[in-house]
């Protein structure tokens, strides 16, 4: 049996450990409140943490596409860009990935070919979540940049105080 | 001794991303970049009276605090503990059960424990036993008690401004505590030694100067108005003229500053001045804007009782000097606490006023009995009821809306059936959210209790992260674009909310649906909404 089908079968067990994981990048009380909290509008973190990381896994044991994987990553790393998390921390779960697989499934069963395969996808899903890292830090600074410049302008022009160079 | 230096793999292998387990006590405050607002500026200070006006920087080591610091706040936490009865109880009777813990919804989107609103009140109440009780003075830390330092100080100062007073928490709570309330209590105690934010105090500085947050004075502040009307005129066909400080109105009408300086705020305030237009071409209803009592908002509601009251009673004063018979007021979150909770016994009895009666509709708000004063959303779902008002819903047709419930107007004073009955009649496509997130039990925009600035966006981001989460649901759900709601600082703060979380959704106030649909007595057919997007089925008359 190939890894992607080993995988496939390991599914539920890996996004258990794998969301454990990433849960425990927060602080013990945090943590105990986003895993076992169920509702999805009470505990957003959390769930959409699970819902991304489920996906995410899915998406490993099918035909690589990485329109849908960035999807995936795009809830979750958009949370953590805004939580305090340092560039390597909000995005170093993916890593933690590799860790787990190979606890999960057995080493021995498995080529070489195999686990560089394994591990370029895991890789390609770490460049995007950085991808989507630098995008919600950007646009936090945007965002930033954006509420000086209409409070000031914008309230300036209503007020009549700036003249646009008329037309000749 | 000869190989010292660890390896790569050895310090990769020592890397723990999972926090150290500590009592809340032990883990020290980081002041982090995005999650605090600028310092109060000085000279702003100074201007409300406020001690300890100076320059400061809260990543700095020196706060540039009086000497006798601690001796103060201790004086202050004595002297407010015999002034607020609720303070006092508060203080002594939380057990600690936790059901506030998860409510917060910069606890749940942060996931930082100190803002589950039960530790942070802790952080006043260790110094509380530790000065006040017995146990505290006996027991220490065994007891919860700590002495007050300058890491709690930072740590209050931190943590009292990642809390919006929405009282969400208060709602779960068995014992009825109002963690708003401490919130508030504890800021008062950072105004003794000068400790606010410049969010908070130059708006407060200014209202009390000028009469609104940015200080615009009366000749622009209906300038502006009288662009708005330009606009109108644009739009319409009929150019409003709306009353200034006329003597002898049937109603005073206060709003936010917002409205009339911040978009979206301004197409809610060009509803407001159609709205008026048509009721005074109707049945010469007489409502009056006032350049002195401008401003709504009342940011001295964050920094202290005292303040609080000088900007209210500007509107009271207003009101007599004008002699109309009652005020209506418009879509505002904190202005509506205020004038629910505290308007009455701080600046009242407004005895000078008539209890409100709709002059149209004949309708008593019994509600508004004692402080004179009518919430527009009241006032239109009346007007709408007895069939008052000429409304053309299907102009709306585009806009597939959702209400976002302001907290202070659900939780501050139970309005939650008026907006939605509104909005029902004025547009036909309108989704809940998940009634966990709405009506008592509404998230907050995550930016209230002057918290909206720009140099905070992550904490704000974060904090409003559970509202924007149900907006994404009913945008995924439902095709949802437009989220309506009652609040100036809703409309400056969901904004840019929507843009990092859901950008498909824009924001809109009540009153700008309601002038959309409203038909102006000979009024040119419209080709454009008040935003000057095309209305359904004008797209290309537009052209």
């Amino acid at each position: 049996m190939g890894l992607i089908e080993q995988l496939a079968l390991q599914k539920q067990t890996i996004v258990h450990k794998w969301f454990a994981r990433v849960i425990a990048s927060y602080p013990a009380e945090t943590a105990r409140f986003l895993s076992s909290q169920k509702d999805p509008f009470a505990n957003p973190v959390g769930q959409t943490t699970r819902q991304s990381l489920t996906t995410l896994i899915e998406l490993l044991t099918s035909t690589p596409d990485a329109a849908a994987m960035r999807a995936a990553l795009d809830p979750v790393m958009r949370i953590r860009a805004v939580q305090s998390f340092s560039p390597a921390q909000a995005m170093g779960f993916v890593f933690e990935l590799k860790a787990i697989i190979r606890q999960e499934l057995p080493a021995k069963e498995l080529t070489l070919a195999q686990w560089a395969t394994m591990e370029q996808r895991i890789d390609q899903m770490a460049l995007e979540a950085f991808d989507l890292y630098m995008q919600c830090r950007e646009k936090i600074y945007e965002l930033k940049a954006n509420e000086m410049k209409d409070r000031t302008y914008k309230a300036f022009a209503k007020a009549g105080l700036i003249k646009e160079p008329a037309d000749e | 001794m000869a190989d010292e230096t660890p390896k790569a793999a050895q310090l990769l292998a020592k890397i723990n991303y999972t926090p150290q387990a500590k009592q809340w006590m032990d883990v020290p405050v980081q002041i982090r970049k995005g999650m605090y607002c600028y310092a109060g500026n000085p000279k702003s200070l100074e201007y409300l009276g406020f001690p300890n006006a100076r320059q400061w920087n809260p990543v700095e080591e020196d706060w540039k605090l009086p000497e006798n610091w601690q001796q103060i706040l201790h004086e202050g936490f004595k002297e407010r503990l015999e002034r607020f009865r609720s303070i006092k109880v508060f203080m002594d009777i939380c057990v600690r059960c936790g059901a506030c813990a998860d409510k917060c919804h910069f606890f749940i989107g942060t996931g930082d424990p100190k803002n589950m609103p039960v530790l942070r009140a802790e952080l006043l109440r260790s110094i509380y036993r530790n000065d006040f009780t017995t146990a505290g003075k006996l027991f220490g830390k065994l007891a919860g008690a700590r002495p007050m330092t300058l890491e709690v100080l930072k740590e209050w100062w931190y943590y009292l401004f990642q809390c919006t007073e929405c009282r969400r928490c208060s709602l779960f709570c068995p014992y009825g505590i109002d963690t708003a309330e401490i919130t508030i209590f504890g800021r008062e105690l950072l105004n003794l030694l000068g400790l606010n934010i410049d969010w908070i105090a130059t708006p407060a500085a200014n209202c009390y100067r000028t009469g609104n947050h940015l200080g615009i004075q009366p000749h622009a502040f209906k300038d502006m108005i009288d662009f708005f009307c330009d606009d109108i005129e644009t739009i319409t066909g009929l150019k409003p003229e709306p009353n200034f400080n006329m003597k002898g109105a049937d109603i005073l009408f206060v709003t936010p500053s917002g409205d009339v300086f911040a978009d979206p705020g301004t197409y809610t305030c060009m509803g407001y001045i159609m709205l008026f237009h048509y009721l005074k071409e109707k049945y010469g209803l007489k409502v009056t804007w006032s350049t002195y009592a401008s401003e709504g908002g009342n940011f001295g509601f964050f920094t202290s009782h005292e303040t609080m009251k000088r900007l209210n009673a500007k509107m009271y004063l207003e009101a007599k000097r004008l002699g109309v018979k009652w005020i209506l007021g418009g879509e505002c979150g904190h202005m509506w606490r205020v004038i629910h909770q505290y308007m009455d016994t701080m600046n009242g009895p407004a005895d000078f006023l008539q209890e409100p009666v709709n002059p149209i509709t004949g309708t008593k708000f019994e509600n508004a009995k004692s402080t004179k004063m009518v919430h527009i959303a009241e006032f239109l779902a009346d007007l709408i009821k007895h069939g008052k008002l000429d409304l053309k819903p299907e102009r709306n047709d585009n806009k597939i809306l959702t209400f976002h419930d302001s907290c202070n107007t659900s939780r501050g004073m139970g309005m939650f059936d008026e907006p939605r009955y509104v909005i029902q009649n004025v547009a036909n496509h309108f989704y809940e959210m998940p009634a966990n997130t709405i009506r008592e039990q509404t998230f907050c925009c995550g930016s209230g209790s002057g918290l909206n600035a720009g140099e905070n966006m992550e904490q704000r981001m974060a904090g409003g992260l559970p509202r924007a989460n149900a907006v994404k649901y009913v945008h995924e759900k439902f095709g949802v674009n437009m989220l309506a709601c009652v609040c100036a600082i809703d409309r400056a703060a969901l904004p840019p909310l929507m843009q990092y979380w859901v950008p498909e959704v824009q924001v809109t106030g009540l009153t700008e649906l309601v002038a959309n649909a409203l038909v102006l007595p000979e009024e040119q057919e419209r080709t454009t909404d008040l935003r000057g997007e095309p209305l359904p089925g004008m797209e290309e008359a537009d052209e």
